[in-house]
């Protein structure tokens, strides 16, 4: 068993693992955060996407002991604590990005970390930004468009607010998950 | 999917790596970004007894100018070289193909010197670290070693790297709009039927050499096309070709006549500039 002691939507965690422990059943078993699913396990279809330190990652393909350290935020995270949604969550529920639903934390996280690094991206670098998240729905279109629209949402003045306090990038999305306050 | 136990071991040095590597010998497998070996690990295609992790040791990370080259440490990751200014102005070859490898995520995780030590025939930096012409900086219990990319790969993801050595940096010529000799001309093509797929074809270009993936067992160089370049020949005459001295395997996606078809197209393509 291996010590780690990491942040996860913004709250300090310590735990005993198994070395071979996977970050999403850590997630999902020890922790008991379901929204970020197992789809297809072997690092394709993003239904697993949760941020560490920030960026986007697949964690059925990362060891919960190379989250040590580090911060991982689920799309329980992007939730404030009065239970308002990040302006992409708000995005993808007005223009329905979603059908069935299972790909949608994914979805969600890959694009927070997207507009993350390109807050103003066109649609082709949306699509092309979610690359590693299948919608077997092919729901695709709608999802492009939250995108879009969470982009103009965070760029424009009248919805500055990511959603969540202490946001270490600027109208980003992104929690600032390493404070804990 | 979850992998059988390992022992799991922190490096916080490139020395200590090697220690470790040392005390455990071939039961040992280095971790970085583990997006390849993790998948091997949850299908038992690997199963080391102990997991050495060096994606914490700084030394083994980032990118700097060293004279006529640039120096990328082999735990920078995908995102990290795709976004490089340094490299898009002094390899931007590299910095576009980083750009290719899987998805956001995957670039988020993965190092190029895992994608090296993995030496998958299809990757992306594999082909263009050959076209490069790139040197592998390895460190091992007899001290450091500088290999060619060219004398790197041995066969389907196999190298010359011991089971006791480290990779630790790679080096690239300058040859970019920064670079005091200019920019070096470039392309490259990577055909895939799915998004976020491994090349069923890919050709990269740089200067006069050509290199292939998924043409072979390795990363080739389209060594016929480099020959006719150098003796003249026009662009459409080389790229013919391509296919030459090459052993392309079969799959679902393509037999190997079709690669060989491909391989032509695509290193047209590429020495005529196009990146796609």
């Amino acid at each position: 068993m291996t010590e780690i002691k990491l942040t996860v939507n913004a709250v300090i965690r310590s735990d005993e693992v198994e070395p071979r422990l996977l970050l999403i059943h850590y997630l999902r078993d020890s922790l008991g955060l379901r929204a970020a699913n197992v789809g297809c396990d072997t690092t394709s279809c993003g239904a697993c996407t949760v941020l560490l330190d920030g960026e986007s990652v697949k964690s059925c393909t990362v060891l919960a002991v190379q989250a040590n350290g580090r911060s991982v935020t689920t799309a329980e995270g992007l939730v404030a604590g009065d239970g308002t949604m990040s302006a992409v969550q708000q995005a993808f529920r007005e223009n329905h990005g979603l059908q069935c639903g299972f790909c949608t934390p994914g979805m969600v996280m890959a694009a927070t970390s997207l507009l993350a690094e390109n807050p103003h991206p066109t649609e082709q670098q949306v699509r092309e930004g979610l690359e590693g998240n299948f919608c077997r729905c092919t729901g695709y279109h709608n999802i492009v468009r939250s995108v879009l629209a969470a982009a103009d949402k965070l760029s424009g003045a009248e919805v500055p607010d990511s959603g969540v306090p202490n946001s270490g990038v600027p109208n980003s999305g992104v929690p600032n998950s390493g404070v804990t306050a | 999917m979850i992998p059988a136990s390992f022992d799991y071991e922190v490096a916080d040095s490139a020395a200590h790596a090697l220690a470790l590597l040392a005390e455990h010998g071939e039961d040992a497998k280095l971790l970085a970004g583990g997006h390849s070996l993790l998948p091997m690990m949850k299908v038992r295609l690997a199963q080391p007894a102990v997991l050495i992790d060096i994606a914490r040791v700084s030394e083994l990370s980032g990118i700097a100018i060293d004279g006529d080259e640039v120096v990328i440490g082999a735990t920078t990751r995908h995102a990290d070289v795709a976004s490089s200014e340094l490299l898009k102005a002094e390899a931007p070859i590299l910095a576009y193909a980083a750009e290719q490898v899987g998805d956001p995520q995957i670039r988020h995780r993965g190092t190029i010197g895992g994608s090296l030590a993995h030496a998958d025939p299809s990757a992306d930096l594999p082909m263009t670290l050959l076209a490069l012409g790139a040197a592998i900086e390895i460190s091992g219990p007899a001290g450091t070693r500088t290999v060619a990319a060219d004398d790197f790969f041995t066969g389907p993801f196999e190298s010359v790297l011991g089971p006791d050595e480290l990779l630790t940096a790679v080096r690239v010529p300058r040859g970019g709009p920064g670079s005091p000799g200019g920019t070096v001309p470039w392309g490259y093509q990577k055909f895939v039927r799915r998004a976020n797929d491994w090349a069923i074809v890919g050709a990269a270009a740089y200067g006069g050499r050509v290199a292939l993936a998924s043409m072979g067992g390795t990363p080739l160089r389209a060594l016929a096309t480099e020959a006719a370049l150098k003796s003249g020949a026009s662009i459409d005459e080389a790229a013919r070709l391509a296919a030459a001295g090459t052993s392309p395997g079969y799959d679902f996606h393509a037999d190997a006549d079709y690669r060989e078809h491909l391989a032509r197209v695509l290193v047209r393509r590429a020495l005529e500039g196009k990146a796609g």
